[in-house]
């Protein structure tokens, strides 16, 4: 137990150095997070955004097997969640957020180490049920009377972005209901409480043959950003970097891919 | 109380004596907890900002909304509730200890689970919901009929509970005076056993209709979020905490205002001695 941590606080005791020497050029933690290579362990504790949940355990296994020193855990929730926790002092390495807006406070307040980088994009989609029997093919069709339509709250991220799609195709819709998040929206769908719902293009791929997605073309469509970025407050940087390297790189890439996502 | 201890024939005096001190420190620590959380709400409220909330109308919407589904909540528990207490305390029967075990179990489910339970039984889809709505096209998901049932779902056993222990209580011997005296069995209740089980009864119902204001989970699951319709109180609170903390905070202690009014008043009305 004695030996991992002496060699993190090596690690932190020489990008400490490395920092002060490099002086205003910071934004390249990826070289130093390369530089201390296979001696990275300690602990690591990621914050995810609920959405990330199947994507980043994929990548988490990959990045244990790449650095089996590391001890890697993650929080998933909401994104709103996760930034006020680190707000109120959490012990945490790493954010990945779904969306920029509550990622701001914590750069303003110079909770992050470097500025938060955009590492995967998503799309909202159409959730219906599987065959699509009352034959949705277009936003418009969300209006009308006989499609049971459930949307997420205006006050999270999937239901502003939902109210923006729509309001680009200039449909006015009356929603059933107005879930607290965008899982609560895609469980709807699949009980078959609601015919429709928008959801993001991940959730249908995770979903499975329980839902069918129905596509919003590009002109009305609108793409969440996942900001990501190394915290201050973290023991360990070098591995911090270490990861958010991991997520930015082409395996990290892959797997996003793999469950959906979009490019940033 | 004091008395009762000094006659008691124990070798330890002193340890006698620290009980009280000993449970006056225990319920100084209970009120700590109870209270602290409510001292911190009113700290932290901008009540420069209450005026202006207090006429936005999804603020008046959600508290009607709260108010008129929790007292149709605890109307349906009533007429539902004191019966089933009836039964558990005075009938026997065989499986009586797995109904009662069955009928509280809502008190230990996490709402969350009542709701998707509601949903699968009574929804569009359910295996009573889906027959229902073939005869009748009545679906009950997003509407305020489904706010009512979940909030009686989560808090009928909170009255029956209660109820059943008042009936429990009770001395038996003015029912049979009554029934000796010729009254039928429906009289009795009537006119003999409901009023010697009032205090249980008003505290159930007190319980039962605390419950159903403060429900969030069940109902959001079940029924939804839709303003003006399904979209309760603390479903507002909820929504608000990823707003604005502040307006959140506002918005509980109206609803905290609105309950504790309601409590005094019932209070005041149902206990003629202090």
């Amino acid at each position: 137990m004695r030996l991992p941590a002496f060699r993190s606080v090596c690690a932190a005791v020489a990008l400490t150095v490395a920092g002060c020497g490099g002086g205003a050029s910071a934004p390249e933690p990826p070289p130093a997070g390369r530089a201390t290579g296979d001696t990275l362990s300690g602990s690591l504790a990621v914050l995810a955004a609920s959405s990330l949940t199947d994507a980043f355990s994929e990548i988490g296994d990959a990045f244990r097997r790449a650095r089996p020193g590391v001890e890697l855990t993650f929080d998933f929730g909401p994104s709103s969640g996760l930034a006020a926790q680190v707000l109120e002092g959490a012990p945490a390495d790493v954010l990945a957020a779904a969306s920029l807006a509550p990622v701001t406070p914590l750069v303003e307040a110079g909770l992050v180490e470097s500025e938060p980088q955009f590492f995967a994009g998503n799309l909202l989609e159409i959730a219906v049920e599987p065959g699509n029997p009352l034959g949705i093919r277009a936003l418009g069709d969300l209006a009308r009377d006989d499609v049971i339509l459930v949307l997420a709250a205006g006050e999270v991220p999937a239901g502003r972005y939902a109210d923006e799609a729509l309001a680009r195709a200039g449909v006015d819709v009356s929603p059933s209901s107005r879930e607290a998040d965008v899982r609560a929206v895609l469980s709807k769908v699949e009980l078959g409480e609601a015919d429709a719902g928008i959801v993001y293009h991940t959730d249908v791929v995770a979903a499975g043959d329980a839902v069918d997605g129905v596509e919003i073309p590009a002109e009305d469509n609108v793409v969440a950003r996942y900001p990501i970025a190394a915290l201050a407050g973290s023991a360990n940087p070098a591995t911090a970097a270490a990861f958010v390297d991991f997520v930015l790189s082409a395996p990290g890439q892959r797997i996003l891919r793999a469950h959906g996502f979009a490019a940033p | 109380m004091s008395g009762i201890a000094g006659r008691a024939s124990r070798p330890r005096r002193r340890g006698a004596s620290a009980l009280p001190l000993a449970l006056t420190g225990l319920a100084v620590a209970a009120v700590a907890l109870l209270v602290l959380p409510l001292v911190g709400l009113f700290l932290r409220t901008p009540w420069s900002r209450l005026a202006a909330l207090l006429a936005e109308d999804r603020v008046h919407q959600a508290l009607r909304l709260s108010l008129v589904s929790s007292l149709a909540a605890l109307a349906l528990c009533t007429v539902l509730g004191v019966p089933l207490a009836w039964v558990l305390a005075r009938r026997q029967f065989p499986g009586k200890r797995l109904l009662r075990a069955l009928c509280l179990l809502p008190m230990v489910l996490p709402p969350v689970v009542g709701g998707v339970a509601l949903l699968v039984a009574f929804g569009r889809r359910g295996f009573v919901g889906q027959p229902v709505e073939q005869l009748t096209g009545i679906t009950l998901p997003f509407t305020t009929a489904g706010v009512v049932l979940a909030e009686a779902f989560v808090a009928l056993p909170f009255l029956v509970v209660t109820v059943e222990a008042g009936l429990r209580a009770m001395d038996r011997r003015y029912e049979d005076a009554a029934a000796t005296l010729g009254a039928s069995r429906a009289t009795t209740f009537r006119r003999v056993t409901l009023p010697l089980i009032g205090p249980s009864l008003a505290a159930g119902m007190a319980l039962c209709w605390a419950r159903a204001l403060g429900e969030f989970g069940a109902t959001i699951t079940f029924a939804g979020n839709r303003a003006g319709r399904t979209q309760t109180m603390p479903l507002a609170v909820y929504l608000e905490l990823e707003r604005d903390l502040g307006v959140a905070l506002l918005l509980s202690l109206v609803l905290l205002f609105a309950s504790v009014a309601v409590l005094v008043t019932v209070r005041a009305g149902s206990f003629t001695s202090p």
